[in-house]
């Protein structure tokens, strides 16, 4: 029997995987995939509270269709930064991206 | 074990393992291309919450488009794999520190909590959720249309190469 903890914690575990690639990743575009694998979490714990607690609802596959889509939209414009910044600092290593740092 | 509980450990397993090389692996393409399993267990996971609508669209944009488009930022950008030089900072202890406090107290209040449990279950079908878009809904697809259409183009004006 699969409950809706099982998804909660393979949510919670997705999402600090995610959350460890943002902090220790130097690699702008490794710290983007880290992200996703957020969002990715999140999306999991809105369609699994669709299914077991409101069923008549749909309201939680809907919100993940619109996080999906802000996500594509939050690739594309994070790694248009990403070829930026590598078009004008020729790194794209964040911790060497360091001009505005006091 | 029930058909259900087996096919929900085999994606949990495919997941949660092809996350661990997205975020371990030294080479970063190895990374890149992990991220299509991971998304494909997250799929299988949709497929078992009866959102079959949603694990379609996952597979489309998730494993079809973002991957590509990291990979091709990947190559543009780094030309290689990223092998020669460190991929992770100094900060290795303590984001592992931070992670995993993190995963406990959202597995903690998710084993401690008790949610309201819906009795029925329901077919979801994507007429349903056209049906839900173009009605309740109607507001945030607006939105998000026009999210989409700043973000297009943001990335254009970003991305474009100065004279």
């Amino acid at each position: 029997m699969v409950t809706l903890t099982h998804y909660l914690v393979l949510s919670a575990i997705l999402f600090a995987l995610g959350l460890f690639a943002v902090v220790t990743r130097r690699n702008g575009v490794a710290i983007l995939m880290g992200i996703e694998l957020m969002l990715n979490a999140a999306n999991v714990n809105l369609v699994a509270f669709n299914k077991f607690t409101a069923p008549q609802a749909l309201q939680g596959q809907i919100f993940a269709l619109i996080v999906i889509t802000l996500a594509a939209c939050e690739a594309a414009v994070g790694l248009a930064l990403v070829l930026a910044a590598y078009r004008s600092l020729e790194t794209i290593y964040v911790d060497q991206i360091n001009l505005m740092k006091w | 074990m029930s058909g259900e509980a087996l096919a929900f450990w085999v994606l949990a397993v495919i997941t949660l393992g092809s996350g661990v090389v997205v975020v371990t692996s030294h080479n970063i393409v190895h990374s890149a291309v992990a991220l299509v399993p991971a998304f494909l267990g997250v799929t299988g996971l949709y497929v078992l919450l009866n959102a079959e609508f949603v694990a379609v669209i996952q597979v489309l944009i998730y494993a079809g488009a973002i991957t590509v488009l990291i990979l091709f930022v990947i190559m543009l950008t780094e030309g290689g794999t990223g092998l020669r030089v460190p991929q992770r900072n100094e900060q290795g202890a303590v984001g592992a520190a931070v992670a995993l406090a993190m995963a406990a107290l959202l597995s903690t209040v998710a084993l401690r909590a008790t949610w309201g449990i819906g009795t029925r279950t329901l077919v979801y079908t994507p007429g349903d959720i056209g049906q839900s878009f173009l009605g309740p809904n109607l507001l945030v697809f607006e939105g998000t249309s026009i999210v989409l259409l700043v973000s297009l183009i943001g990335a254009i004006i970003i991305a474009r190469k100065e004279d």
